[in-house]
């Protein structure tokens, strides 16, 4: 009888005891079904760089669907032109584009350079996202294709001049990752293509790796660098093109980007910057320059 | 005696477990609005999750912040990324009760007035805040709505001078948020 007793009430205290502890788990239990019901099952990495350029170069980074990117960008003169051209500041090269996004993974844009006046256009396709989760994924990779076409007049009008001598070509993919809040690293294998170029000697093909970062010294002011090594010798002419350094400081106000630009490279579209740069950094044959991108939404 | 003791004990804590007192919201609706002649600002997350238990009356609420949307995604990065830093501090949560759960009878379909207290966490900012709103219970289901408005200072989110004329001191925030019976 006692034993029975005994034996029924430990039974009920261990019952108790677990009862007590399973209203006790269940807060945390709540806490738990909500972290489920709202942690995504994939996290896209977004804005690996303020905007659509690093500096002279594509990014990663792409317009909306919807949105306007109204690009000007704007190069002074070499800094060693002296003090009689203020050391480069009474010159200037324009560059201006219309960039927008037709969907979220496609952004075509057309622009006009001061530079040989070049119309150009490029599409870019978003192709991988970085992302954590059920479909991770290291980089985000996105491909772009260009054509650039000048319209200078020909030196020699009388020569039989080809209007498809005019056309250049640009074919890049951009690798990038965001490492850190802070730190984001691209690598963009390129080729440019030239129907036309100077000399017997000089190539159409140009094949060149561009490497660029940022780093986000707040949350609205990035340092970015940009270097893009040509893996073929570039002879434009007489003159050996050279590879391009840039340096540029990103701050963005709401709507707007403006980029200061520290570089060796005057043109400002990829055939250009890519194969026609002729300053050197040692000679102080480098150009102050901004770019300004402001963002209309259009729907 | 002692094990009459228990038994009452057991069934207290045996209803308190087992009756159907937990209402989960897996969908809520969370909008926040700011207005100044300058510009609107306006976004929508139609993922908030929250549980309600009708009988100890705690509320809990969880949002991803990545799951606000705006009309202009350049908005939406620089509220992601400038604002509320949702990389560091990707959700935001609440963790309060039903003060005056007497006057809120879940059995029976009506409207109730309630005053919600509890914790708002905010981009790692706690803050203690007490809010009004309606519970309706109907058709099985309870509808809670609230519309209440914060200051993002009080929560640590630092805007800019050059862009503080285009939000307004504090966002209004309205919260609709659908519940239904929880089975595990």
């Amino acid at each position: 009888m006692n034993t029975t007793r005994s034996f029924l009430r430990a039974a009920l205290v261990v019952v108790a005891a677990t009862l007590v502890c399973a209203g006790l788990a269940q807060a945390q239990d709540d806490a738990s079904i909500l972290d489920d019901l709202t942690t995504p099952k994939t996290d896209y990495v977004s804005a690996s760089f303020k905007a659509t350029r690093i500096v002279n170069g594509h990014s990663i980074e792409q317009m909306k669907e919807g949105d306007l990117d109204v690009r000007i960008h704007h190069r002074f003169g070499q800094v060693n032109s002296g003090p009689s051209a203020l050391w480069g500041l009474d010159q200037s090269s324009v560059f201006f584009s219309f960039e927008y996004g037709a969907t979220d993974w496609l952004m075509l844009g057309v622009g006009r350079s001061s530079y040989q006046k070049t119309f150009s256009g490029f599409t870019k396709l978003r192709l991988w996202r970085q992302a954590t989760g059920e479909h991770s994924m290291p980089v985000s990779i996105s491909a772009l294709g260009g054509a650039d076409l000048f319209s200078t007049p020909w030196p020699d009008p009388g020569a039989q001049n080809f209007f498809s001598s005019r056309l250049s070509y640009v074919a890049q993919v951009l690798v990038a990752r965001k490492f850190t809040d802070a730190f984001s690293l691209q690598l963009t294998p390129t080729l440019v293509h030239k129907n036309l170029v100077p000399s017997a000697v000089d190539v159409n093909d140009i094949i060149a790796v561009g490497l660029g970062g940022r780093y986000k010294l707040t949350n609205r002011i990035s340092f970015n660098a940009e270097y893009f090594f040509t893996i073929k010798p570039v002879v434009e002419g007489q003159q050996e093109a050279v590879d391009v350094l840039s340096f540029g400081v990103d701050i963005e106000t709401g709507g707007h980007v403006f980029q200061i630009v520290l570089t060796n490279a005057l043109p400002m579209f990829e055939r250009g910057f890519i194969t026609e740069g002729t300053g050197a950094w040692g000679d102080g044959g480098i150009h102050l320059g901004f770019n300004i991108s402001r963002v209309f939404t259009l729907y | 005696m002692n094990t009459r003791i228990l038994f009452a004990l057991l069934f207290l804590l045996a209803t308190a477990v087992q009756a159907q007192d937990k209402y989960l919201c897996k969908h809520g609706h969370i909008r926040f609005f700011s207005h100044t002649p300058m510009e609107d600002i306006e976004a929508h997350n139609t993922e908030a999750a929250s549980v309600i238990n009708t009988v100890t009356g705690e509320v809990m609420y969880q949002v991803l912040i990545k799951s606000f949307t705006f009309k202009r995604a350049l908005m939406e990065e620089h509220f992601n990324e400038n604002y509320m830093e949702s990389d560091m501090y990707p959700k935001s949560d609440f963790k309060g009760r039903i003060v005056n759960l007497k006057d809120v009878n879940f059995a029976k379909p009506g409207v109730y007035k309630a005053v919600i207290e509890g914790d708002l966490t905010i981009h790692n900012k706690k803050n203690h805040i007490t809010q009004n709103g309606t519970i309706e219970v109907k058709d099985g289901k309870l509808l809670a709505k609230a519309k209440f408005s914060i200051a993002p200072q009080d929560y640590g989110i630092e805007i800019p001078a050059t862009v503080r004329d285009k939000f307004a001191k504090a966002m209004d925030v309205t919260v609709d948020m659908v519940y239904e019976p929880y089975k595990k």
